[in-house]
């Protein structure tokens, strides 16, 4: 199973200092907080992409190649990637350069954005945003696939003879998740490829997302890519740890109350009871994320989100260090236990590569 | 049949209860039904979290499970600033955008005064229209002088068999489909790869 982090890249204000990272700290932060996930033994590393203040992350390549440059075994990932506004061809190209540049340690979660301006921006219609999603995404799968397109849709201008470079490392293409909160279409698009589903899980109560995650493992059956506890499901989480657990709450109380998103919503108590959130010991953290596996199966992708409203890197950067030393270790073997044999690992170039190889050896 | 009340009534005892009791009690007389009582007041802060976190606490959910699976619905309101109140409303809008298509619903509302009794044409059927309900011709307004006049047992009696009378057409809650993947890839004229 792997464990990661997910970054929204929100520029908020400490609401303890009342002070404001530029966008240069919060960037170069970004690339710390990464660095730091893979020195503290996590697997995966995914940043969002938004095109809106108060985020950053409007170039996730640039980024990821920066990354990949500076780490040796991390995974590099988006949360999401906009299937829906970004050009397909320009997807294929920026992902198999990312490919090349990290050895193959690349992935995508496609995603359709978190602000409906962003389609009007990139010349887009938000009403069209499930079409787009279908299309744009077909129209990628071959241009990763195929070395000579001939192509013709509704959304895009048609591509006659047209070769996506560099192709994909290894004749490879990168996995790829489809990230959905509420869209059962997406969760069937999923299924219908044999792609993974990430459900951000993070915001919404356990009955929701079990909803979804079934939905999807039943059609991945359907379709004939195996079983339905064999198909590939990622999960969001979000944490904050001290030691003792009313040190966690006492410390991240004010980040919680002034949290884009949610804030001066519900009391951190609450919020706590109905959806992933932990605040509290290590352990307490580990309990609540081994629980996920009661209403998702067992699954093969764990990211948490430990970055976002204003927390300052130094905080960051100890929670990780809590998160990979202490809590991993012990999903990483609370989570094996039990997990029946048949149910596979997320696949990642290695293993994909070795699919390959062996369906031409057959 | 599944009958389920909405009240936006803030006191205890409220009269918009009252009205809604007694427009139950009517339907009731027409078709047996399985009556469930949905108070907003006590959802009034999970209604606001549903605004700001995205998504219904137990509370909630459980009344939109129950609103949604309803043969028929009595939607009562009191009338707050020339229209239903911002808790009425604020119901309805974290409700499922299509929790209401088809289904039949009584609307009423109670106020101080007779002047306000237009906001049920004015402001609660055109919401309820939006919605896609089935809102049936008889709107009940019961101002503080109705209860102590002649003409309102009638006007409930009226909207109550207005209500019976559609219940065993509401559609059948299904369970949530999805349009098939390579059937909604054809849509767009593309060929599955």
């Amino acid at each position: 199973m792997q464990f990661g982090i997910f970054t929204v890249g929100d520029v908020t204000p400490d609401p303890t200092t009342g002070r404001t990272p530029t966008e240069r700290e919060r960037i170069k932060a970004m690339v710390a907080i990464a660095s730091k996930a893979e020195e503290v033994g996590l697997d995966v590393f995914a940043t969002g992409e938004h095109h809106n203040p108060p985020f950053v992350p409007s170039s996730p390549t640039t980024m990821l190649g920066y990354i990949a440059a500076r780490t040796e075994n991390l995974i590099l990932s988006t949360s999401t990637t906009l299937i829906t506004t970004n050009d397909p061809v320009k997807i294929a190209e920026d992902y198999a350069m990312l490919q090349h540049l990290a050895d193959g340690r690349v992935d995508l979660m496609m995603g359709r954005g978190n602000t409906g301006p962003v389609y009007p921006w990139f010349g887009q219609d938000i009403r069209e945003g499930i079409n787009l999603a279908i299309e744009n995404y077909a129209l990628l799968r071959r241009l990763w696939r195929e070395d000579v397109v001939d192509w013709e849709g509704k959304f895009r201008t048609p591509l006659q003879g047209f070769t996506s470079t560099p192709r994909p490392l290894d004749g490879v293409p990168p996995f790829v998740w489809h990230g959905s909160i509420r869209s059962p279409e997406i969760a069937e698009q999923a299924a219908y490829y044999g792609d993974g589903f990430f459900h951000n899980n993070i915001f919404w109560p356990a009955d929701h997302t079990k909803r979804m995650v079934e939905f999807y493992r039943k059609r991945y059956a359907h379709y004939g890519h195996g079983t339905p506890e064999q198909a590939i499901v990622g999960l969001g989480g979000q944490v904050f740890m001290r030691r003792n657990s009313q040190d966690a709450v006492r410390e991240f109380r004010p980040y919680f109350d002034n949290a884009p998103v949610y804030g001066h919503g519900p009391s951190l108590e609450d919020f706590t009871e109905q959806t992933p959130l932990t605040v509290g010991s290590p352990q307490q953290v580990i309990e609540k994320t081994l629980s996920f596996r009661e209403y998702a199966g067992d699954y093969q992708r764990q990211l948490f989100l430990m970055d976002h409203a204003g927390l300052p890197l130094k905080t960051v950067l100890e929670q990780l260090d809590m998160l990979g030393e202490e809590v991993v270790p012990v999903l990483r073997e609370e989570f094996a236990k039990g997990r029946p044999a048949d149910v596979p690992e997320a696949p990642t170039h290695q293993s994909l590569l070795a699919g390959a190889e062996k369906e031409v050896v057959a | 049949m599944k009958l389920v009340v909405v009240s936006a009534g803030l006191s205890v005892p409220s009269s918009t209860r009252l009205l809604a009791d007694r427009l139950a009690a009517a339907v009731g007389r027409h078709t047996p039904v399985d009556l469930e009582v949905v108070e907003l007041r006590e959802l009034a802060v999970e209604i606001a979290h549903n605004f700001t976190n995205g998504f219904a606490g137990r509370g909630l959910a459980a009344a939109q499970d129950a609103v949604a699976g309803a043969d028929g619905l009595i939607v009562v309101t009191p009338v707050f600033s020339a229209s239903y109140s911002g808790l009425f409303k604020s119901f309805f809008d974290v409700l499922d955008k299509d929790a209401l298509a088809g289904k039949p619903v009584l609307i009423g509302a109670t106020g101080g005064t007779g002047r306000h009794s237009l906001v049920l044409e004015h402001a609660l059927r055109p919401l309820f229209a939006y919605l896609r309900a089935v809102v049936v011709p008889t709107a009940v307004y019961a101002a503080s002088e109705d209860w102590g006049a002649e003409g309102l047992a009638e006007r409930i009696e009226r909207a109550a068999a207005e209500l019976a009378a559609l219940m065993p057409l509401a559609p059948r809650g299904a369970e949530e489909t999805v349009v098939p993947f390579a059937e909604q890839l054809a849509r767009l004229g593309g060929p599955a790869r």
